[in-house]
């Protein structure tokens, strides 16, 4: 606006600006400027000042109690006389949820998100998305409800059928594609056409009977498993892969929507399949938004805490052996949330300290996590720009 | 015109607000503290404002959290489902509080299991084995043969101290398979919806849900609480900053009188005046 009005102020009188107005212009905007500095300022010192703060706290448990207990000891006797402070069963609980809500909202957000930006037609999006969306909006609490009232007793009277039904659902089209493109590929190199195909089918039938094996005995095993307790790792996981899943597939579809027409064009032209074109082109062309949103769904997943409270029993163990889902784990948020009461300044300082202590782990997790997928998205984007 | 006559009408009943609210600040009663003291506190509460008009509020957030409150000065009375510790004392003091103790009723720590669990008595040291993971399977101690999966209350809760004092003891740790819920009531629904649970729960939560089971061959009622027969039993506090006066010390004599009885019995626990 400044230098327009300089530039014509030669040609028309009706463009002067006068110098005191241009000082009043001056001012406004260098205060606009720092009235925006200063909010996005505040914003990154918030962040400081937390970090400062649970670090405070923190640090003076170490002092008291050193490191090796809380990190290598998972004897949790916090309000016992001598107390025991060894955290290392509620750390293995909280990233053993985190592991299992990522790896069944990963997948799933990953392919809905595909199915949200290539596969259904645009008409079909604008109502499909808002709806994911919305699963954001309901309460943590509710979610938490939900897993101990329903899940957790339907886990135990319907634990064995349900683990079968949902082995059959996942596995069989894996298998089945599994099957075909084994059976393809180990031919490719027969040049007989009409030897390929006799080789291909009998391959394809013996590989065919063992995916059904395979899905028979395992989905009988499963079947014959009781759940003892339903409020384990395995319901928590569940109900955190929910509260992800929005998340994941609402910022991935919006990193798949922004890889540009000309690039879904470009490769339709050059004769890819809409399958290649989403594996090859778009996919990798997006990785780096997906990965920040897998990263923000894990995030979520990790400082979670009402679900946790509420739906994963809270036993401060190591399962056994250490994949068993089924049992129940503690977690450092619900350890956090849980012990705040009892744990006052005045009545036993270590106890009130190692809460601070948890609390700065996850900000360490999570800054870490950050950190990695920060690195990887500039990586890919130079690979992405030919550099 | 309409418009100001709208803005007088708002002024009008926002300054009403404000003044009832500032008649209720000398004139309410805030409460926090034990979840197994909380029903008793709410009835009476109920109860209180019904004939006084003075303002209640409850809050149930554990007996550690009661003390808190009471020591940091932001309630009037604390509920606990235990003594206050030596320690919370010498808080107390230090913030210049001087904690009243005063019984409120008498409770016994029902066992409950599943309705479906054959069991129906077990001894005080059967429990402490069970609760120790010494015994991991319902035919240890009679039953069938199934895994067990205990359930405790959170660090915080009255109850759960009163059940390591009760039936612990000082050098026996609670097994760390056990599973952990933040309430009475979280703990009942679990029972009631798992067939090998046990779990502990104030005597007046029990209900048909669950089966509370017989310890040492006594079985916890209002008269063997009373009488002291029944193993696991514990009195219920109301803490005050100093002897009561006022409309507190009214409110925390009610268990003496007739309707305070009735309502403690009819939530489900005994009577201790």
């Amino acid at each position: 606006m400044n230098e327009e009005g300089n530039a014509t102020a030669g040609r028309s009188s009706a463009f002067v600006v006068s110098a005191r107005k241009r000082k009043l212009q001056k001012i406004t905007k260098s205060a606009g400027e720092s009235l925006l500095f200063l909010v996005a300022a505040i914003v990154a010192i918030i962040v400081l000042f937390i970090f400062y703060f649970v670090a405070r706290d923190a640090i003076p448990f170490f002092q008291i109690r050193g490191f090796s207990e809380f990190f290598t000891s998972s004897e949790w006797y916090p309000a016992d006389d001598p107390p025991r402070f060894g955290a290392l069963a509620i750390i293995y609980g909280s990233l053993m949820v985190t592991a299992g809500s990522a790896l069944i909202a990963v997948p799933m957000g990953i392919i809905a998100a595909i199915c949200l930006s290539d596969v259904l037609p645009f008409s079909m999006r604008q109502y499909v998305k808002p709806v994911i969306e919305m699963l954001a909006a309901i309460p943590s609490v509710a979610f938490g409800f939900f897993a101990l009232v329903i899940l957790a007793p339907l886990l135990q009277s319907f634990g064995g059928p349900i683990l079968m039904w949902t082995w059959w659902l996942i596995a069989t089209p894996f298998l089945l594609l599994a099957v075909i493109v084994s059976s393809e590929l180990l031919v490719m190199s027969i040049s007989d056409d009409v030897r390929r195909q006799q080789v291909q089918r009998i391959l394809a039938s013996a590989f065919g009977i063992v995916a059904i094996l395979l899905l028979f005995f395992v989905g009988r095993g499963l079947q014959k498993i009781e759940i003892l307790t339903g409020t384990n790792a395995l319901n928590v996981s569940i109900i955190l892969s929910f509260m992800a899943l929005p998340t994941i597939v609402s910022v991935s579809e919006d990193a798949l929507q922004a890889v540009g027409r000309d690039m879904r064009e470009g490769s339709y032209a050059l004769g890819a399949t809409r399958a290649e074109t989403i594996i090859k082109i778009i996919l990798p062309a997006a990785s780096s938004g997906i990965l920040a949103a897998v990263i923000l769904g894990i995030m979520r997943a990790l400082g979670e805490t009402m679900v946790v409270w509420m739906a994963s029993g809270n036993s401060s163990h190591i399962p056994d052996p250490w994949f068993n889902y089924l049992e129940s784990v503690r977690t450092l948020t619900a350890t956090i949330a849980g012990d705040m009461g009892e744990a006052d300044q005045v009545t036993g300082s270590a106890r009130f300290h190692v809460l601070f202590a948890m609390g700065l782990l996850l900000l360490v997790i999570s800054f870490i996590s950050n950190f990695i997928s920060e690195r990887i998205v500039v990586r890919q984007r130079k690979i992405l720009s030919g550099q | 015109m309409k418009l100001f006559k709208k803005f007088v009408y708002g002024a009008a009943v926002f300054g009403l607000m404000a003044s009832a609210d500032a008649m209720a600040a000398g004139n309410k009663i805030v409460m926090d503290g034990s979840t197994t003291v909380g029903p008793i506190a709410k009835a009476f509460a109920a109860h209180f404002t019904k004939a006084t008009g003075v303002q209640v509020t409850v809050s149930e957030s554990g007996s550690g959290n009661g003390a808190k409150s009471l020591i940091n000065k932001t309630c009037d009375i604390a509920d606990m489902s235990r003594p206050m510790k030596d320690n919370e004392i010498a808080a107390a003091k230090g913030k210049g509080v001087n904690p009243v103790e005063n019984v409120v009723a008498l409770d016994g720590l029902a066992l409950i299991v599943h309705p479906s669990n054959r069991i129906n008595n077990l001894s005080k040291a059967q429990i402490r084995g069970i609760y120790m993971g010494r015994f991991t399977n319902w035919s240890q101690v009679g039953g069938p043969n199934a895994p067990i999966v205990m359930i405790q209350r959170e660090s915080n809760s009255g109850t759960q101290d009163s059940f390591k004092e009760l039936v612990m003891g000082k050098d026996n740790p609670i097994s760390q398979r056990t599973e952990t819920q933040a309430s009475n009531g979280a703990i009942k629904t679990r029972v009631a919806s798992t067939p090998n649970a046990i779990g502990f729960v104030g005597l007046g939560f029990v209900d048909n849900s669950v089966k509370a089971l017989l310890v040492d061959g006594v079985e916890p009622d209002a008269k063997t609480v009373k009488n002291g027969t029944y193993p696991l039993h514990r009195a219920l506090f109301m803490y005050t900053n100093g002897q009561p006066t006022g409309i507190v010390k009214q409110f925390i004599e009610l268990p003496k009188s007739a309707e305070g009885k009735r309502i403690i019995s009819e939530i489900g626990f005994i009577n201790y005046y």
